[in-house]
């Protein structure tokens, strides 16, 4: 298969050869462009997130899609499923916000569950960590779609099936 | 030609995109539909304690306890996009170190298919209601409110109000006999 394709590559000329390099840039970068875009309009860091976990079940389970939008002006608030940085953990985390105190300079402080979990947040916080504040948010679900996600996480979880893919096309 | 792989390819394609359209509709059919309803709910026993608060700082916090009872019917809510409501009952209330506090004090996964007609009496609260501090004592201001998160099959995950809410105070006076 790869023989083959090299034929072509061969049996191409300049520009051909170059047309190929173009259109291939395009779609790179159109999805760059699409993904930027989507930071901009929805103010958050990664406007689409794939559900890893299964601790918001039964409302998402692993490999749903959510959509999210992280504005400034919009306030957190109680029952908002919120997603969420620690540090220390590298993967952000998907959670309902359990209780809110907002100080009258508009500081924020909340705590959050998941929906599936039998105790609060806490335990997965930071040591020491007992609120989460804006800066932790990466941004607030707003919509949702079941499944979409499983291809990353087979991709993430067996890199072999990753590399058949790519043979076979 | 027509290998096993292009016909293979061809009838996937075309599954996703018949699967990408279905859903859309789906969420298109369901997106303008006003998810409001009423309930009612009220307090029956409200008791402060002033106690430390182990989980969080260790300083001593106000503690509220409280039975509620709630009655609400919600089955017209549900349609072919509903899979889940997730009700819960807020507590909102303001205190002198924080204009707003919320605290969740009790919530209910219903799925489609199980009973939503609720009729509470004398519930205790899911979660403990503490307060950031000790501003419930004599609080004369603590409103009670329904709300629900839709979750769709596919779609947007909007957060409604129930009609009605119930305001109550606590007493001026901690209860220091165990609850």
């Amino acid at each position: 298969m790869f023989q083959n394709l090299f034929d072509d590559v061969k049996r191409m000329n300049k520009r051909q050869f170059l047309y190929q390099v173009l259109s291939f840039g395009m779609i790179v970068s159109s999805a760059l462009m699409i993904w930027k875009g989507l930071m901009v309009v929805t103010g958050s860091e990664s406007p689409i997130v794939v559900v890893l976990s299964g601790s918001m079940e039964p409302a998402f389970h692993r490999g749903d899609l959510l959509f999210l939008t992280n504005y400034k002006e919009e306030p957190v608030r109680v029952g908002e499923i919120v997603v969420f940085k620690v540090e220390g953990r590298d993967i952000p985390i998907v959670h309902r916000v359990l209780k809110l105190h907002e100080k009258v300079n508009g500081t924020v402080k909340f705590l959050t569950k998941g929906d599936n979990n039998s105790v609060d947040d806490r335990g997965l916080y930071a040591p020491g960590q007992l609120w989460l504040t804006k800066k932790d948010v990466v941004g607030r679900a707003r919509g949702f779609l079941p499944y979409v996600g499983m291809v990353t996480i087979y991709m993430n979880e067996y890199p072999k099936f990753k590399v058949s893919e790519k043979q076979n096309t | 030609m027509h290998s096993v792989l292009t016909r293979g390819n061809a009838i996937l394609a075309y599954t996703l995109s018949v699967l990408a359209a279905l859903t859309f509709c789906c969420f298109i059919s369901t997106v303008f539909i006003d998810y409001r309803a009423k309930a009612t709910m009220n307090t029956v026993k409200v008791v402060v304690k002033n106690v430390p608060d182990y989980s969080a700082s260790r300083e001593k916090n106000d503690l509220g306890f409280l039975t509620f009872d709630l009655q609400t019917d919600l089955t017209h809510l549900f349609n072919w996009n509903v899979k889940q409501l997730f009700l819960y009952l807020t507590a909102e209330y303001s205190t002198p170190t924080n204009k707003l506090n919320q605290v969740v004090l009790w919530d209910k996964i219903i799925l489609r298919g199980e009973n939503a007609v609720l009729d509470f009496k004398n519930m205790n609260t899911k979660y403990y209601f503490w307060d950031d501090g000790n501003g419930l004592k004599g609080n004369p201001n603590v409103t009670l409110t329904l709300s629900w998160n839709i979750i769709p099959n596919a779609g947007l995950l909007p957060s409604i109000f129930a009609f009605g809410q119930h305001v109550f105070r606590f007493p001026s006076e901690y209860t220091t006999s165990r609850v």
